[in-house]
């Protein structure tokens, strides 16, 4: 068996392992400084801390879904409300008694180049291991011109950065929002400015939803209410996408730590197999506490165990070639759904899910007194929706040999003119290669 | 001996929690958890496993959304008694029973959902439905039980003008009468008698048919009869004995229970139920939790041949209810009062007429039991003199009916319920309701055959 070491190399910072405490809630005060090393974080980024601000009540919002609470997660608090020496203070000391561990501050201040040259000594001053700028608060900051006002605009990313790397002399990490239209262009500019990292995703643009006996927006403040800052095990696929695209762009290059719905090692291992470095959690600690850790180090471990897996960088980014074009897809790989029977329970939500929603591919049998449901295989076009549905995962997409070779769409549109526009041309195709469509 | 035969009267606090209902309401929270681990299947096993086939699925999905008017809504649409149901239902054999997660999680708990929408419904007065528009057809419903109310409800709804006839003070027949206390509180039936009325269904209490009206006057007033008539009391064994103080139906017993105070029922020390069904385990469990020491259930079969419900049993024998299988009584000893029961061991011989292995006595293996108290829990008496003189065809006092309509051999005559039932056939209130509903369908065909859809 492998021996596994979990400590990891990112713009040149060394963590113990890959699980940082994210800029949030949790990571506000040296008590949770101390809690979270204490229960084995390898880092911890302060709450940023900035300009002065003020709180306000009923600030964090969630989503529950079939009685599961917060399977998403929002806030509209704003940076630390502690004044900046009291933070700084902590800091210090937060550093100097875990040296083994990674303390980065999370900054924001108004866009102004002084006032950032000034909060990057005073927070280097401290001993801390890095900064994370944060571009990404997409509510109350950015009404003030800071946070999200700044990452939407990537002139203004480059600009700051620029700003901070002038008197930076530690690592500098910038954290990106999600709410751009295309977060490799933020990302680029980031580079621009010759950071040495990027941490993502910020939160998303969100509404938690409407009380429907008082009509009042959720969270509400008072009666009045807005967009916060969503985040939670609903948004990881989101993240992992733009995790993903900015870990596959040429041009970016730098490490990342993600940021998303991340609360078991699990969620932890498939950002980095897309091109994390590190990944950071804020609403799981908020959720279940400091010792999620404990099974994110342990559940790592064994599985890098099983892969073979000796450093996190043996397979960090390893799956970010799989990432491909819709074009490159192997339009000739077919699978077809199969039922494990003794396993089935007869819910029959496959037999509903195919026939209303999708391809009317499974039939209802009576046998031996219950409906039982069967796959059509004429019929079924592998869409995979029945394996999804069902509850005790009996269902299996079963790979088909049809002797068709491999062919992407942007093959066949080569080797057809015009199938792309014409449809005769199509069913002529589908006909030779007998291509059957539902 | 004196009064030594009676159990010493437990304290009232005792009392009083042996005899409120075991299974508590569910919490908000419980339901929701509980509703949402609903798989909400498609072509449900529960939903063809209820007899009255309410929409299970769709009810507790309703719970999970927060909509109850409308669970409680689908629970009563295909059963008017889903509240009595809720609690009295042997969920087991029925809808918990093929619930698809029985094999591998627990069944959800759709008896408790079902109760969990009703009680609010009762708790917020919700009128579901409106009585149909008038179509000047009269039915008489004989009977104001289970089958009686529901085929009542459901002929209401189509409009027709419905009177039931209850012999009883009180209607709701076993619902009201019958259950234990601890199981179901006689309001929830009550409740259910209300809801009937509220549809327009004129109630004749105190009222037999027979007696206080006669048939001929039944079928001349009615366009149609449906006759709901459950079964009597318990007949006598035909054992000497039999008429000493301290003999009792067991149905009086239970319905004691139901219609006076608790702490004003007596009973023996050492008490003896003949039978082994469903209503000697309610007759033995009260007995239990009245104060009684010793309870026996004397059955001159075994285990196999019960007609208990498999949870019926097991909650006696957890009450300490002692079972005396193979056990047949002879004759009941004593000079006013009963004093001790000379029984026979038994042992099973060929099927007997009603396919069950008959027992038979083994001579010499005679021997007595003293006793203060015996219960009789052997079956129903069945009304022969009144289905005679209504002329419909019987056996043995069940009604012959054509299970799709209910219809008997008179084409004006109607009948569902216990009074319907073979030997051997699950008798539960379920059952009762969708003969009702089956009665009323039928009815409604035979009354307005021009609006069939067919």
């Amino acid at each position: 068996m492998v021996t596994v070491d979990l400590s990891v190399k990112m713009s040149g910072l060394k963590s113990p392992n890959p699980f940082w405490v994210a800029s949030g809630p949790p990571s506000n005060t040296l008590y949770q400084a101390h809690k979270a090393f204490e229960a084995g974080w390898g880092g911890f980024v302060w709450k940023t801390i900035g300009a002065p601000i003020l709180n306000v009540t009923n600030r964090y919002g969630g989503i529950d879904y079939g009685g599961k609470r917060v399977v998403g997660f929002n806030n509209i608090e704003l940076i630390s409300d502690r004044p900046l020496s009291v933070n700084l203070k902590e800091i210090a000391e937060a550093k100097k008694r875990w040296p083994d561990r990674l303390v980065v501050v999370s900054l924001m201040v108004e866009s102004k180049r002084q006032v950032w040259h000034e909060i990057v000594k005073r927070t280097q001053d401290t001993g801390c291991d890095a900064i994370e700028l944060n571009y990404g608060c997409p509510h109350g900051m950015s009404e003030r011109g800071m946070g999200s006002a700044v990452g939407q605009v990537p002139e203004y990313c480059t600009m700051i950065t620029e700003w901070v790397m002038e008197a930076a002399k530690i690592p500098v990490l910038v954290k990106l929002t999600p709410n751009v239209t295309n977060i490799v262009t933020s990302a680029r500019a980031v580079k621009q400015a010759k950071a040495d990292g990027i941490s993502m995703i910020n939160t998303i643009n969100s509404i938690m939803g409407v009380d429907l006996d008082s009509l009042q927006t959720q969270p509400q403040v008072h009666g009045k209410g807005g967009h916060g800052g969503y985040a939670g095990p609903a948004v990881k696929p989101v993240g992992l996408n733009l995790v993903s695209q900015v870990a596959k762009d040429s041009e970016v290059g730098l490490p990342i730590s993600a940021i998303g719905g991340v609360e078991t090692w699990r969620d932890a291992a498939e950002y980095m197999l897309l091109g994390a470095s590190t990944v950071q959690v804020c609403t799981g600690i908020m959720k279940f506490g400091f010792r999620i850790v404990e099974d994110m180090i342990d559940g790592m471990k064994h599985w890098m165990e099983e892969k073979g897996f000796q450093s996190p960088h043996d397979f960090i980014g390893k799956s970010v070639s799989r990432i491909s074009d819709y074009k490159d897809f192997n339009i000739m790989y077919k699978t077809i759904a199969e039922i494990d029977y003794d396993k089935c329970i007869k819910c029959n939500l496959c037999y509903v899910a195919c026939e209303d929603g999708t391809h009317q591919a499974i039939e209802l049998v009576r046998e031996n007194g219950q409906s039982v449901p069967k796959i059509l295989e004429e019929e079924c076009v592998g869409c995979r929706m029945c394996e999804l549905i069902c509850p005790v995962h009996c269902i299996t997409m079963e790979e088909v040999d049809r002797n068709l070779g491999v062919k992407s769409w942007a093959q066949i549109v080569a080797e057809n003119p015009g199938i792309d526009e014409n449809w005769e041309t199509m069913e002529a195709w589908r006909k030779k290669h007998n291509f059957f469509i539902h | 001996m004196g009064e030594s035969w009676r159990a010493e009267k437990l304290p009232p606090e005792t009392l009083q929690k042996n005899f409120v209902e075991i299974t508590p309401p569910l919490t908000d929270e419980e339901a929701l958890v509980e509703s949402n681990r609903c798989l909400f299947c498609y072509d449900a096993p529960c939903m063809r496993a209820c007899p009255t086939h309410i929409n299970i699925p769709s009810f507790i999905k309703k719970i999970a959304t927060g909509n109850l008017k409308g669970s409680a809504r689908v629970i009563m649409e295909s059963n008017f008694l889903g509240a009595t149901c809720a609690r009295v239902c042997p969920v087991d054999e029925l809808c918990e029973g093929s619930c698809v997660y029985e094999p591998f999680n627990k069944p959800i708990m759709i008896g408790r959902l079902q109760r969990y929408a009703t009680d609010a419904m009762i708790a917020k007065n919700w009128h579901l439905f409106e009585p149909g528009s008038p179509t000047g057809k009269r039915v008489a419903c004989v009977g104001s039980g289970p089958a009686g109310l529901s085929c009542a409800a459901e002929l209401a709804k189509l409009g027709h003008k419905v009177t039931i006839f209850e012999k009883r003070e009180m209607a709701g027949g076993l619902d009201t009468y019958g259950i234990v206390v601890f199981r179901e509180p006689r309001e929830i039936s009550l409740k259910e008698v209300q809801m009937v009325q509220d549809l327009g269904v004129e109630f004749r209490t105190k009222v037999e048919v027979g007696k206080e009206i006669s048939t001929q006057e039944l079928l001349t007033t009615y366009d149609a009869v449906f006759l709901g008539l459950g079964l009597g009391r318990v007949p006598p064994l035909g054992i000497p004995g039999e008429n000493l103080a301290g003999v009792y139906d067991a149905l009086d017993f239970v319905e004691s229970t139901r219609t006076q105070p608790i702490h004003k029922i007596e009973v023996g020390r050492r008490v003896a139920i003949l039978g082994a069904g469903n209503t000697a385990v309610d007759a033995a469990t009260i007995s239990k939790r009245l104060g009684a020491e010793h309870v026996l259930i004397l059955y001159r079969r075994g285990e196999d041949e019960m007609s208990a419900y498999r949870f019926e049993y097991e909650f006696a024998k957890n009450e300490g209810i002692e079972y005396r299988l193979f056990t047949a009584p002879v004759r009941i000893l004593g000079n006013h009062r009963v004093e001790a029961i000379e029984c026979v061991r038994t042992q099973l011989s060929g099927l007997d007429a009603t396919g069950r292995r008959a027992a038979v006595s083994i001579p010499g293996s005679e021997f007595t039991i003293p006793i203060d108290m015996v219960i009789r829990a052997t079956g129903q008496h069945k009304y022969l003199q009144l289905l005679d003189n209504l002329n419909v065809k019987h056996e043995k006092g069940r009604i012959l009916i054509n299970t799709e309509t209910g219809q008997t051999s008179n084409p004006k005559i109607f009948a569902g319920g216990d009074c319907v039932l073979g030997p051997g056939a699950m008798a539960a209130t379920v059952i009762a309701v969708e003969h009702g509903k089956i009665g009323a369908k039928g009815i409604h065909h035979l009354l307005t055959p021009q609006k069939q859809a067919k």
